[in-house]
C-alpha cells in the first residue's frame, strides 16, 4: 500500500515508532509505525487479536511499551500513565462510559475540577453554566443538570467527549463509538465528529463496521496480528480493498447471498402461534423450518429481542403457543428452552452470555452441567474434551482451555458464547446479534457457521441491525414493528440492502 | 472452518503477570504463624497434641458454618444471621432434647435451621430484598427468640449420648468434633468442586444472568445456599449445646464475622463467583491457631482482639486479588 508520509512538511502531530509489545513472551505488537497528522481523522482497523486495543493502550498509558517511542509534535515523550497521556492531550472516550451515572451531566464533566464559592464550597450553578457552554459549542442539546443515569447511550457518550475537551483535549480516541448507536444517532455523531475536526481536533477512529470508515475518516491505517498493514488515503478506500486488508484473505464472496433449497413441506422445526408477552410482543406467528434460516429485522424497540426471549423461556408468555416439531411445549425458563433442544445467543455477551470472570472451559460446560453429572458428580474430564473439541472447531484463539475468558478478544468471546451452545446439540438456534462488536473476519465465520448449521438442518432464527448480514444469510427475513410482524419477506423478493433497509424504516414509521 | 489453522493466542492478554506466590499467601502464612508460634511458644505447650486437637476442637463450629458460607458468597450473598442462628438452634434443640429426647431434639433443632434458612431464601428470592438486609434482620429476630423463649437462662443437657457425639466425646482416638469437622469439609469441597450445584453457585455468583441465559437455575441456588447456610448454622449450635452441655442464647455470639473473616482469608471472593472450601477450613483454623497462641503468650483479651484484626487485614492485603 502506498504511504502517505512523503506528503507531509510539518511533523505529524503524534508519531509512534517501532513499537513492540509482548505479554508473557506472546509478541501482541511487533515493531509498529503510527502516525497521525494535526486534525485528520485517522481510523484504525484491524481483526481481533490484531492489536489495536494494545497498540491505543499504550498511547493512553494504561501499558507501558517494550521498544520503541512515542513522539508528540515531534518531541519524545514519556506516557507511562493515563494522567501523563492525559496531559499531552491524548483523551479517550469510552466504550463502557467512565461516567457516574448518579451524577449530573456538569458534575461530570467537572469532576475534580469543580468551581468553588468564595466560601470553598461546590458551586454547581457556575459549572452547570460552563458545561452548556461547552454543550453548546458541540452543537448538542443536553441539560447539565440532569443526571447522567437519565440520558440516553447516544448523550452519554456526547458527555464523555465533552469532559474530554473540556480537558483540553487534542487526541481523542474513539473506540467503536456506534456501537450501542441507533441509525439516527450514528449520523449524529458523524456531524459531531465533522464539528470536532473543524476545531482542529485530531480523532483516532477504531470500529468494526467499515461503511463507517468510509464516511469519516481521511486516512486508515490497517494492523494485522501485530503489524501494520499499510496506511490508505481516503482517495484510495475501496470496501474490497480494506477487507482484504484486515482479513488478509477474500470474504467478500461470503458475504453473498447464494440461493438455498429449503422444504417448507413438513412440519416446522419451531413454530409460534400468536405468542405475547407483557415485554411488548404482540401475536406474534412464525415457523422455521429444518435447514431454514430466517432473519428477523426491525429498529431498536421493535421487540426483537423480546420475542428471542419469550421463545427462551426468559419472559413468560401472556398468551399464544410454542410448538416444537408440530407439539406444543411448555417453556417457562431457560432449562425447558434447552430440554426442547432450543438455544439463545443472546445479545449482551458479556452480561448475559458469558462468566466473565470464569475459564473459556468453565464457560463451555455451564449448559451442559447435568448433562456432564455421573452418579452426581461432575465429569469435567469429559467437559475439557468437548470444550477442546468446540476450541478447534470454531477456531478459538485462546492460550488454553483454564484462560479466564475475560482475557479473550471480543470476536474470541464471542465464538465461546456459540460454541458453549452448540456442544448442547440444539435443534433450533435464536442467534440474537451476533456479530455485534466483532471484526470482519470472525464474522465472515459466523456467516458461514450458521449457513453450516442450516445445512444440518437445524433451524435458525437470527436477529441483526446489519441488514447485509441478513440478506447475505436469510431464506426468509420478518420485519418487526412494535413487536408484531409487519411483513414476512421471502429473501428472493428482495434485491438489496437499500430496500430492505427501505422496508424496516418504513415499518418504523 | 478456514480460521481453526490460526491456533492459540490470545486477544488482550493480561497487564502484567501477579506473582504467583500471591495465590498461596494463607497457606504460607499459616505455616510461617504456625512455625513462630512453635519456636516462641513451644515451651508453653502450644505444639502438645493436646493443644492442636484443641484448636481444631475450638475452631469446629466456626469450620463448619464456614464451608456453608462458603457457598453463599461464592453466590454473591451474604449470610449475617449464623451466629445468632447458631445459638438459637442450641436453645431449640435443648429444649426439646429436655421434652422428648435426644433424637427429637436433633430433629428440631435441624428443623429450626431449614426453617429459617427459608425464610432467608424465600425473602431473598421471592421479595428481592438483598440478603444482607435479610439476614441483618434475621441475627436480630434468631438473637432475641433465642433469649425471650429461655427467659436468658441457660438450658442444660443431661443426655450423655448426645453430649459426646456433638462435644466432647471421641471416635476411637479422634475427638467427634474433628469428625464432624472433617466431614463438612469433605462434603462441601466435594460438592463446590465436582457437582453441577456447585459450579452452578459459582456461575450464579460470577454472572447470575448469564448464568440464568444458560440455563442455571439461579433463584433455586440463591434459595438453597441461604437454606443450607442456617442449616450448618443450627448444626454448630449443637455443637456447641454438645461442648458446653447446654443450649444458650449466647452460643456463637459475634460468630458471623470470625465466619466471614475465614471464607475470606480462604481466597472466597467478597463478590462471588470464586470460592475455596478448602481455604475456608485453612482460614477458620488460622484464626484458631491466632486466638490459642495469643492466649497462650499471655495477652489480655483487648489486645488478642487487636492482634487477630491486624493479621486478618495484612492476610487479605497480601492475598491475590484480581
Amino acid at each position: 500500500m502506498p504511504s502517505a508520509e512523503a506528503r507531509v512538511d510539518d511533523p505529524p502531530l503524534l508519531r509512534m515508532r517501532g513499537i513492540g509489545k509482548a505479554f508473557s513472551g506472546v509478541t501482541v505488537l511487533d515493531d509498529v509505525d503510527y502516525e497521525v497528522r494535526a486534525g485528520e481523522t485517522h481510523a484504525l482497523l484491524g481483526g481481533n487479536g490484531a492489536g489495536k486495543s494494545t497498540l491505543m493502550k499504550i498511547l493512553e498509558g494504561v501499558y507501558t511499551l517494550d521498544r520503541g517511542t512515542v513522539e508528540i509534535d515531534g518531541a519524545a515523550v514519556e506516557l507511562g500513565t493515563p494522567q501523563a497521556a492525559r496531559r499531552k492531550g491524548i483523551a479517550m472516550i469510552f466504550q463502557e462510559f467512565s461516567l457516574v451515572p448518579t451524577l449530573t451531566v456538569a458534575q461530570n464533566i467537572y469532576l475534580t475540577r469543580e468551581t468553588r464559592t468564595r466560601l470553598g464550597l461546590l458551586d454547581d450553578r457556575a459549572i452547570e453554566r460552563r458545561a452548556a457552554e461547552l454543550l453548546a459549542e458541540l452543537g448538542v442539546d443536553i441539560d447539565p443538570g440532569l443526571p447522567v443515569s437519565r440520558l440516553r447511550r447516544a448523550s452519554m457518550q456526547l458527555v464523555e467527549i465533552a469532559k474530554a475537551l473540556s480537558h483540553d483535549a487534542r487526541i481523542l480516541i474513539m473506540d467503536e463509538p456506534t456501537a450501542s448507536l441507533a441509525q439516527s444517532e450514528v449520523q449524529a455523531l458523524f456531524t459531531i465528529v465533522e464539528r470536532l475536526k473543524a476545531r482542529g481536533i485530531t480523532i483516532v477512529y477504531i470500529t468494526h463496521r467499515l461503511e463507517e470508515v468510509i464516511e469519516v475518516a481521511d486516512r486508515v491505517t490497517v494492523l494485522r496480528d501485530g503489524r501494520v498493514e499499510g496506511t490508505v488515503e481516503r482517495s484510495e478506500l475501496t470496501m474490497p480493498a480494506l477487507i482484504e486488508m484486515i482479513v488478509g484473505r477474500d470474504v467478500g464472496a461470503t458475504m453473498q447471498w447464494a440461493e438455498r433449497p429449503v422444504d417448507r413441506g413438513g412440519t416446522p422445526l419451531l413454530e409460534l402461534q400468536d405468542v405475547s408477552t407483557a415485554r411488548g410482543v404482540r401475536d406474534v406467528s412464525l415457523e422455521v423450518h429444518a435447514g431454514e434460516i430466517v432473519g428477523l429485522a426491525g429498529l431498536m424497540g421493535s421487540g426483537r429481542s423480546e420475542l428471542a426471549h419469550a421463545i427462551f423461556g426468559i419472559d413468560a408468555l401472556e398468551s399464544g403457543r410454542i410448538l416444537v416439531r408440530g407439539r406444543e411445549v411448555a417453556i417457562r425458563r431457560p432449562a425447558d428452552a434447552i430440554a426442547h433442544g432450543i438455544v439463545l445467543v443472546p445479545e449482551d455477551r458479556r452480561a448475559q452470555g458469558l462468566v466473565v470472570d470464569h475459564t473459556v472451559q468453565a464457560n463451555m460446560m455451564l449448559p451442559l452441567l447435568r448433562r456432564l453429572s455421573r452418579g452426581g458428580l461432575l465429569d469435567d474430564a469429559a467437559g475439557a474434551q468437548i470444550a477442546e473439541r468446540s476450541v478447534e472447531r470454531l477456531g478459538i484463539r485462546t492460550p488454553s482451555l483454564r484462560t479466564v475468558v475475560r482475557r479473550l478478544s471480543g470476536g474470541n468471546q464471542q465464538k465461546v458464547v456459540l460454541a458453549k451452545w452448540l456442544a448442547t446439540e440444539p435443534d433450533v438456534l435464536v442467534l440474537d446479534e451476533p456479530t455485534v462488536g466483532v471484526d470482519i473476519g470472525t464474522k465472515a465465520d459466523i456467516v458461514e457457521l450458521v449457513r453450516d448449521l442450516a445445512g444440518q438442518g437445524k433451524a435458525v432464527l437470527v436477529i441483526s441491525s446489519e441488514l447485509a448480514e441478513l440478506l447475505a444469510m436469510a431464506d426468509r427475513i420478518l420485519v418487526l414493528r412494535a413487536g408484531a410482524v409487519d411483513r414476512s419477506l421471502d429473501r428472493s423478493e428482495l434485491s438489496d440492502e437499500p430496500e430492505l433497509h427501505r422496508l424496516v424504516q418504513e415499518a418504523a414509521a | 472452518m478456514s480460521v481453526a489453522t490460526r491456533g492459540f493466542r490470545g486477544g488482550s492478554p493480561p497487564a502484567r503477570r501477579k506473582v504467583e506466590w500471591r495465590r498461596y499467601v494463607l497457606y504460607i502464612g499459616f505455616v510461617v504463624l504456625f512455625l513462630a508460634f512453635a519456636i516462641t511458644l513451644g515451651d508453653d505447650g502450644f505444639t502438645s497434641s493436646n493443644n492442636l486437637l484443641n484448636i481444631v476442637r475450638q475452631t469446629a463450629t466456626i469450620s463448619i458454618m464456614a464451608v456453608a458460607v462458603t457457598f453463599v458468597i461464592g453466590a454473591a450473598e451474604i449470610d449475617l444471621s449464623v451466629g445468632a442462628v447458631a445459638g438459637l438452634g442450641s436453645v431449640v434443640c435443648a429444649m426439646a432434647i429436655d421434652a422428648y429426647g435426644v433424637v427429637p431434639g436433633v430433629a428440631a433443632g435441624l428443623a429450626l435451621g431449614v426453617l429459617v434458612g427459608s425464610i432467608n431464601g424465600a425473602l431473598v428470592v421471592v421479595i428481592g430484598i438483598p440478603s444482607f438486609l435479610v439476614t441483618l434482620g434475621m441475627l436480630g429476630i434468631a438473637r432475641g427468640t433465642a433469649q425471650w423463649v429461655t427467659d436468658s437462662a441457660p438450658q442444660p443437657i443431661l443426655s450423655d449420648a448426645f453430649n459426646a457425639t456433638f462435644g466432647s466425646g471421641d471416635l476411637g482416638p479422634v475427638p467427634s468434633l474433628v469428625v464432624w469437622t472433617a466431614v463438612a469439609v469433605a462434603i462441601g469441597h466435594l460438592v463446590l468442586r465436582r457437582t453441577s450445584y456447585g459450579r452452578g453457585v459459582l456461575a450464579t455468583g460470577g454472572n447470575a444472568e448469564a448464568a440464568r441465559f444458560s440455563g442455571v437455575p439461579t433463584r433455586r441456588i440463591k434459595f438453597l445456599v441461604m437454606v443450607v447456610s442456617s442449616g450448618a448454622a443450627a448444626i454448630a449450635g449443637m455443637l456447641y449445646a454438645g461442648r458446653l452441655q447446654s443450649g444458650r442464647f449466647q452460643w456463637g455470639e459475634g460468630d458471623e464475622l470470625s465466619v466471614i473473616a475465614a471464607v475470606i482469608l480462604g481466597g472466597t471472593a467478597l463478590f462471588g463467583g470464586r470460592a475455596s472450601v478448602i481455604g475456608a477450613l485453612l482460614g477458620s483454623l488460622m484464626i484458631g491457631l491466632i486466638n490459642n497462641g495469643l492466649i497462650l503468650m499471655g495477652l489480655e483479651f483487648s489486645q488478642q482482639q487487636i492482634v487477630r484484626g491486624s493479621i486478618i487485614i495484612l492476610a487479605v492485603a497480601l492475598a491475590a486479588r484480581d
